[in-house]
Formats: structure tokens, sequence, C-alpha cells
């Protein structure tokens, strides 16, 4: 399987190492993606996905690791930079701006790619006027995509749950990213909030953006993704597709503990 | 006007007759007010002043959300270089300069006004830079040294050089004049006479609806918003590729800006400046407009301005004849009483309207028609 | 050299004043991430009730010794300081406990100004005379002069800070103060009151403050309604240099800039070549501050603030 002519995976992370303390986070991590891939990152908690994610978008400064994004080489130093090359993030917690509505919070992730100035503002020139249309005008659209254009005016922090999520991402999208990284976009979220998201999800795909995915939810992650990491204790343990990953018995020692029968078989064969 | 009263946003002939409403009672105010002497419209030109310091500050701790408890220096700044500029001062201490200038420091105030915000974004810039990554009450502490820090240097600068004179400060400040007319004599248009405190209430009253206008601006830009989602999550907005740390220095630029502005309109009005005016109760104050108005909510700050710069004089005229009569003597002095008062109000609106007086509408989901109908807010 | 003691001694004696306020603020934001602004400010008030009950006591009994006039004093001044105390934080913090942070500190400096201006009113404007009463003929020690009140200062400060140490590091109600500032909610999991706790702590900060406040009249022969502002400030840069929230750094950051302040304030005229005099004294202590806070936020000896997940 070649690459074709031309075609830098989206995203190279190699070598990427971080030590908090006594603990290593993360001990040689690496991964490729590809454009148009939906790439999952899974672990046990505690195994250094969120790690990873902070070091790939700059809150974290790895002790080493090297990082291209679309072949070209950037330095994760500074979040705002990194979001400026083209990666953008949803967050475990969700991170919204709780006080400003679902509009203006998907119009702030307009912020970097657009540029009108105070003295703009102040002045109302013709091109800050146009800007402040185009981005009003994206950002409805992008609140449809996500399928919440009606809490267009509401304030982020009385959205539902699921809906807040959604706006994450719609937030994330606005940058227009090469690559959504999305930590855990699933968590809370009941099977019918579930199954919309994966269709959110394979559509934004479809429509061209690469996502990396942090996940617990194993049939989201089977069922999405094309490729998978799996980490442990900041190593990664195995690498490949949902099957190859699933049947990987390091893999499943990993989740489901180390019992071993008297063979010295792991105890349990299939992974839930 | 549709900013401070949103429902009006369907009626626009109400929202029209609104507008020239009040314009009509700012216009007259005056003349009303100045039945009883020029004390009162010399309390509506300093109020028109507070209403552009508080709208400053605003930015800094309202839009972005930095707690700022130094805002004075900069109104400090403004002063002090309007009076350097515009006064003997220099010219009869340094007598090259008194060589260089014959005529004496008396430089035009549209020279001046622009030199004074640059002055204080300067100063801005210089002291935001090394703090504004500090978390809040540290930033607070840390401005409210650089404050005192400022007004120590102004109180002590008269030797060996005497740039400040010091505790005496600086007197015969240039009053403004436009168009050849100063604003320190009586105003002769024929049907009516302008005494010179009018005329200043006028010249603050235009530039506070620019300072408005200028505010309503930024509030509703690309720069607006990234200020309040710094506000609201910094780490937030850093990761959506917002240079936090420059947009922070701007807003506390800008916020000098302002303060420098109306640093240089106290300087001409009052004709006298001196390191008194420019105490760390004054950078409270101008807060406490601020946060008990409405932080971040601008008619919200400007009703907090407007009460907090008129009570006191409201209380100076009554409080002592009160006391007087019924006691023979005054017991609470008015400028004591107008601190206990402020102290007062600090608490008691924190602890019963933390949002306060007159804060930005909340727009919330309505449960009921949420799709769903999840209840209650979640996240 | 002699100026070098000189100023060494008057560092020990202000750093030692320093150190005990500073350990009221630093214990406060320990526990609840707030500055106490008021702080200061309780300082001010118990200053000034123990001059006014040495004033009576002195009126009423003028053959009373110099010292035991003092012990009055700050026996009146503790209580008092503690009281007030306890009821800002009843009245003023308690409520706001879960609110945006901007909002205790507001209120706090509105306390902070109700106490003042209360000051005001009851006692006048003026300041006053805090009147001699320990003996005050300069001791002389190694080329530099001495008084028994600055040598009182340095040692029943000394005292009260072993007994704090003491009482934080091995009593019951030390370990329960321990993890409450570590992380109230577990603590109170584990039985103990946190309210109680936080009550406690203001009282002792109050205490101290009340000390510190008498001591630092009786050095200065003055007090009056706005004393406590400058020494308070200067305290609170003494907490954070030593490391917010941690009891020796405290104890160490208000000697430390005790000392900066007074050394600075000695030479920095010869430093300077007669450009900048000694009234800038007070710029020293923000000069530190901010350099704190820019270079080194968690202070000498590390920060330990609550964990407020």
């Amino acid at each position: 399987m070649s690459a074709a002519a031309g075609d830098a995976p989206v995203l190279r992370a190699a070598g990427v190492n971080k030590r908090f303390g006594g603990l290593q986070a993360l001990a040689d991590v690496g991964v490729t993606i590809r454009r148009g891939q939906i790439y999952g990152l899974i672990g046990p908690n505690g195994a250094g996905k969120t790690t990873f994610f902070n070091v790939l978008t700059g809150l974290y400064t790895p002790d080493s690791g090297s990082f291209e994004l679309g072949g070209k080489p950037y330095s994760p130093s500074e979040p705002h930079k990194v979001a400026e090359a083209g990666i953008a993030r949803t967050f475990q917690n969700i991170r919204l701006f709780p006080e400003m509505t679902a509009l203006e919070n998907v119009m702030v992730g307009r912020h970097v790619r657009t540029r009108a100035t105070a003295l703009g503002a102040v002045l109302r020139t013709p091109s800050q006027r146009a800007e402040e249309k185009a981005i009003r005008a994206r950002a409805l659209e992008l609140l449809d995509y996500v399928g919440i254009r009606r809490y267009a005016d509401f304030q982020a922090r009385t959205l539902a749950y699921g809906d807040q999520r959604r706006l994450e991402i719609a937030r994330a999208l606005a940058t227009d990213p090469k690559l959504l990284a999305l930590d855990e976009p699933a968590a809370g979220m009941n099977a019918t909030e579930k199954l919309s998201l994966r269709e959110l999800l394979s559509h934004i795909r479809s429509d061209g953006t690469t996502i990396l995915l942090i996940e617990h939810d194993v049939k989201l992650v089977m069922g999405l993704c094309d490729r998978v990491t799996v980490l442990d204790y900041g190593k990664i343990i195995a690498e490949g597709t949902p099957a190859e990953v699933q049947r990987n018995s390091a893999v499943i020692v990993a989740y489901l503990g180390g019992a071993q029968t008297a063979t010295g078989q792991p105890a349990a064969q299939a992974v839930p | 006007m549709t900013l401070f009263f949103p429902s009006l946003r369907n009626k626009p002939a109400a929202a029209i007759a609104a507008t020239f409403f009040v314009a009509a009672v700012l216009i007259a105010a005056p003349f009303i007010v100045g039945t009883m002497g020029n004390a009162g419209v010399r309390a509506l030109a300093f109020a028109a002043l507070y209403v552009m310091l508080a709208l400053g500050l605003n930015i800094v701790v309202g839009f972005a959300g930095l707690l700022d408890l130094g805002y004075i220096a900069f109104y400090a700044v403004g002063a002090y270089m309007y009076a350097l500029l515009a006064s003997p001062h220099l010219t009869s201490n340094f007598p090259a300069l008194a060589a260089m200038f014959p005529q004496g420091f008396h430089n035009s105030i549209w020279m001046v006004i622009p030199l004074g915000a640059a002055v204080a974004a300067f100063f801005g810039v210089v002291l935001g830079a090394p703090v504004l990554k500090l978390r809040g009450d540290y930033l607070a502490i840390v401005t409210l040294g650089f404050g005192e820090i400022i007004r120590i240097f102004l109180n002590n600068l008269n030797a060996p050089l005497n740039l400040t004179n010091g505790p005496q400060g600086i007197t015969l400040i240039d009053p403004v004049k436009i168009a050849g007319v100063s604003l320190a004599r009586t105003l002769d248009l024929g049907f009516v006479k302008l005494p010179s405190v009018y005329l200043y209430y006028y010249l603050f009253l235009i530039l506070t609806v620019i300072t408005i206008i200028v505010c309503i601006r930024l509030q509703d830009s690309r720069l607006g918003r990234a200020w309040m989602a710094i506000r609201e999550d910094d780490i937030a907005a850093k990761a959506m590729g917002i240079n936090v740390r420059n947009v922070k220095l701007l807003a506390f630029a800008l916020g000098a800006t302002f303060g420098g502005v109306s640093g240089t309109m106290f300087a001409a009005f009052q004709g006298f400046v001196s390191p008194e005016s420019f105490s760390l109760m004054e950078s409270i104050i101008v807060l406490a407009m601020v946060v008990l108005g409405g932080l971040g909510h601008i008619p919200g700050v400007i009703l907090g301005a407007v009460l907090l710069s008129l009570f006191p004089e409201l209380l100076r005229h009554t409080v002592v004849p009160v006391q007087e009569q019924l006691f023979g003597r005054i017991i609470i002095d008015a400028e004591v009483l107008r601190m206990m008062l402020y102290g007062l109000a600090m608490v008691v609106i924190m602890l019963y309207r933390p949002k306060g007086l007159w804060p930005a509408p909340e727009h919330g989901v309505n449960p009921s028609t949420r799709d769903g109908a999840k209840a209650g807010a979640s996240g | 050299m002699d100026t070098f003691i000189q100023q060494v001694i008057n560092g020990l004696v202000l750093g030692s004043l320093y150190a005990l306020i500073a350990l009221g603020y630093t214990m406060v934001y320990g526990i609840l991430n707030l500055i106490n602004f008021a702080h200061g400010d309780v300082l001010m008030v118990g200053a000034l009730t123990a001059l006014t009950s040495i004033l009576l006591l002195k009126a009423q009994f003028p053959d009373l010794p110099g010292w035991l006039l003092m012990v009055a004093g700050i026996v009146v001044a503790i209580p008092t300081c503690v009281v007030i105390s306890l009821i800002i934080e009843r009245v003023a913090y308690r409520p706001l406990r879960g609110a945006p942070r901007l909002a205790p500190l507001i209120t706090a400096i509105g306390v902070s100004i109700v106490l003042q201006t209360v000051a005001m009113l009851v006692w006048g404007r003026n300041y006053m005379t805090f009147p001699s009463l320990l003996p005050s003929e300069p001791i002389e020690f190694f080329g530099a002069t001495v008084t028994v009140t600055k040598l009182v200062v340095i040692g029943m400060s000394a005292l009260i800070m072993i007994g704090l140490m003491v009482l934080v590091n091995r009593s019951k109600l030390g370990r329960a103060m321990r993890a409450t500032a570590e992380n109230p909610r577990v603590a109170g999991l584990m039985g103990v009151d946190p309210n109680l706790v936080i009550m406690i702590t203001f009282a002792i900060g109050a205490s101290l403050a009340a000390v510190a406040g008498v001591m630092l009249a009786a050095t200065y022969s003055v007090a009056h309604f706005y004393m406590g502002f400058m020494p308070g400030l200067k305290a609170f840069t003494a907490a954070v240099l030593g490391g917010i929230g941690n009891i020796p750094g405290a104890m160490v950051g208000g000697l430390l800039l005790g000392l900066i302040e007074a050394l600075g304030a000695g030479y920095i005229g010869e430093l300077t070549g007669g450009v900048l005099g000694s009234h800038y004294q007070d710029v020293f202590a923000f000069i530190v501050l901010c350099a704190v806070l820019i270079l080194r936020p968690s202070g000498l000896l590390g920060e330990r603030v609550a964990d407020r997940a």
C-alpha cells in the first residue's frame, strides 16, 4: 500500500516523550494519519491519550518528538500557532465559552482565519463589515451543519449536553482545520446521540476533513475508524485496523486485566 | 438605543424617539441643574469624565476579564503629560527650555490628545507585558502596586530635577481652545450665554458619546469576541487560534488610552493637577463603577459611573445641612460618608446582585422548547 | 559597617512584623484562595483599640508599669480583632465561597474601606501618638543602637512563630487545618468541619495581626486610621515571596522583605548617587512583588493552595 505521489500524511508525529516528575506519561509515541482518515486513539484510562493530544496541540511541551502537519514540520509550542497551522480540537470536559451564545462561540472559531483589527472595527471600514458578514454567515452554516441552528442565539451553557458537544465540534470546524482532533466526543451520550454523532463524523470525513479521535466507546471506534493506535501506560501496544487491534492479545490484556489460564493464555478472548 | 433596551429592536419609531428624548435631556441638563449654581454642572462634567474612565476600564475588566486595580495610573499619565506640555512649569524650572520656547509651552489640545493617548498606551504596554499572564488576584495586586508606584514617583520627582513639582502639583494649566475659542471663558452666542463649565460639559459629553460608540463597535467585532473568549476560558481561546497574550495586551493598552485621554481633559478642565487626585481610592472607585454597574455591559457601566459620581455630590449637599440642622454640627464628614457608602455598596451589591445593577440580559434555552425536552440546563 | 548592622536590625524588626501579618494572609489564601484585603485594616483596629485602652488605663492608674500597659493593650486588641475578623468572614466572605473570584475580591475591598471609614469616625483622621511604654534608652549592639521595644518585637514574634509551627505541625487542630487547606471536601468527609477550621484560621490570623498592630504602633510611636494599608500590602508581598499558602514561607518572606527594605532604604542614596532618596522605600516592596510574581510566582518555598477541583 503506497501513498499516492506527493500525498504527505496530514499528521506525522514520532518519538514523542513526556515526563511529569516521576511519571513517564508518554514513551516514544507516534502516529501517522493520512488524508481523509478517521484515526482512533484508544486505551485504558490514564494511558496518556489526552496527554498526547495536549502535546500535539501545544498545551504541553514534549521532552522530545518530531511533528509534521501536511508534510511541513511544526513545533507545538504555542496552542494558537497550532490552530493557525491547522489542528483544531475539542476537549474531554467540554470547554465552550459559556456566557456567549452558540453563534458567538462558532464565530470565535473564525478568528484565526480572519484579519479585522481594532481600528477596522472602530471605523467600520467596508472590508471589516464584509468580513463580519462572512463570519456570521459561515458560523450559521456550521451550526446548521452540526444540527443546532435553532440554538444560535442561546447562551452556550444552557444547551443540552449533546448539543454542547456538537457546538464544540462546530467551533473547531470554523477554524478550517486540516486535522480535527476530538477528545472523547461521545462521552456521556446515549445510544441515539452516539448514532447521530457517528453520522456527523462520517459526514465531516466525506467532506474532506481528517479526524483524530480519542474514544472509550469501542463499538463507535470499531465502526468508524480506519486505523487505530492503542496506548497503555504511555506506550503504544498496538496499531492497525480496528479488526487487527481487536484481536491483539496485548490489547485485550490491557483492557480486561492480566488474568491468565493455566496454559498462560489470557482468560478473556473477545473484546465486547 | 437598541443596545440599552433590546426590546426596542423591533420598534424603530420608539427607538428613534427615545434617542431624541435622551439627547434633549442631556443637552438641557446643565441649564436645569445650573439654576442651583455652577457646582451642579461641574458635577455633570465630572460624571461624563467618569463615564469615559469606567468604559475604558470596562474594556480591561469587563470585556477581557483582567483585574486592574491601578487603572488611575493612566489617568495620571495623561493628566501630567498635558500639564507638562501646557503650563509654565517646565519652562520656569528649566531655563534651557525657556530659551527654546520663549512663548512658553502652549500646546494645542488637538496635538496633546493623541499624544496623551499614545503615552498612556505606551505605559499600558510596558506595564501590561510582564504581568498579564498572572492569575486574577495576583494581577490585581500587581496592578495596584504599579498604580501606587506611579503615584509615589509623581509625588517625589521634584528633586534633583523638578519634573512633577511633587506634592504641590502643577498649576496654571492651559484651558482647552477650540477654533480659537477658549473654554475657560463664557461663550456669548447671542441668544444664550454659556459659562465655561457648560462648555466643558458639552465637550466631555461629545467625547463620551464617541467613547460609547467606539466601545460598542469594539464589543461587536472580532476583537471583542476574542476578549470575551479569553475572559470565559483562555485555554479554549488559545486552542481556537487566539494569540491570548497579544489580545490581552491590546485590551490593556486600549483601556489605558481611554484613561490617558480622560486625564488630559481633566487637567485642562481643572487647570491644576496633583498626585492626590490619583490615589488608590480613585482606582477602586472606577472599578466599583464598572463592577457595580454591570461588568462588561456598556449600559450598566454607564449607569454605575453616573450613580457613583453624582451620588456623593448629592450627599454633600444634603448630609451636611441636615446634620447642621439636627445636631448643630457635622458629625459625619461628607467625605467620610461618601467613602463609607462606597465600601458598603461594594459589599452589599456583591452579596445580593453579584452581576451588577444592570447586567447583560441572559438568553437561555427554554427547557420546554428544547428538542427531546431534556430537563434543566446541563454541562 | 555600623550602618549595615543597624539596618539589619531594623530589617529584622520590620521583617518580624511583616511575618506576623503575612501569616494571616497566607493561611487564609491557602484555605480559601482569597486575598483578605481587609487584613491590614484589622491590624489597624487592633492598634487603635489598644491605644485607646492604654490611654484610658494610664489616666486611671498613672503608676502602672509600661510593660503591663503594653500587655493590657494586646489583651484588649486580640479579642477585638478576632471578633471583627469572624464577623467579616461570616458576612462578607462565606456567602461568596462559590462565586467567581472577582466577587469576594470586591467585597474584601469594600470591607477594607468600611473599616477605615469607621475608624475615621471613631478615632478621627489625625495621627495619634502611641506612648512610649518600654524603656527607651538605646542599647549598644556591635556599633548599632537598639531599643528594648525593638528587641521585644523580634523576640515576641519569634516566640509566636515557633508556637504557630508547633500548633500546625504537632496538634490535632493543626492537622485539621492542613487537611482543609489541601482539600476541604475530603477533609469534611474525614470528619473535619471546614467552616470551623476556616473560622479558626481567621481567628489565628487576626490575633497575629492584633499583636503586630500594637507592636507596629509601639515601634513607630504613631497610630492612625490608614496605618494598615501599606504594612498589609507589603505583608502580602512577603507572603507571595515565601510562597502563598506556605506558613514557613510567610515567615521567611516577611523577614526577607524587611531586610531588603531596610537595607535598600539605607543604601539607596549611595547607590543612585543621590537621585533617589529614602522616601522611595515603599517602592522596594512593590518592586519585589512584581519581580517575584513575574519571575517566580510560586515563591521561594513553593505555594500551597487548596485543590479546588
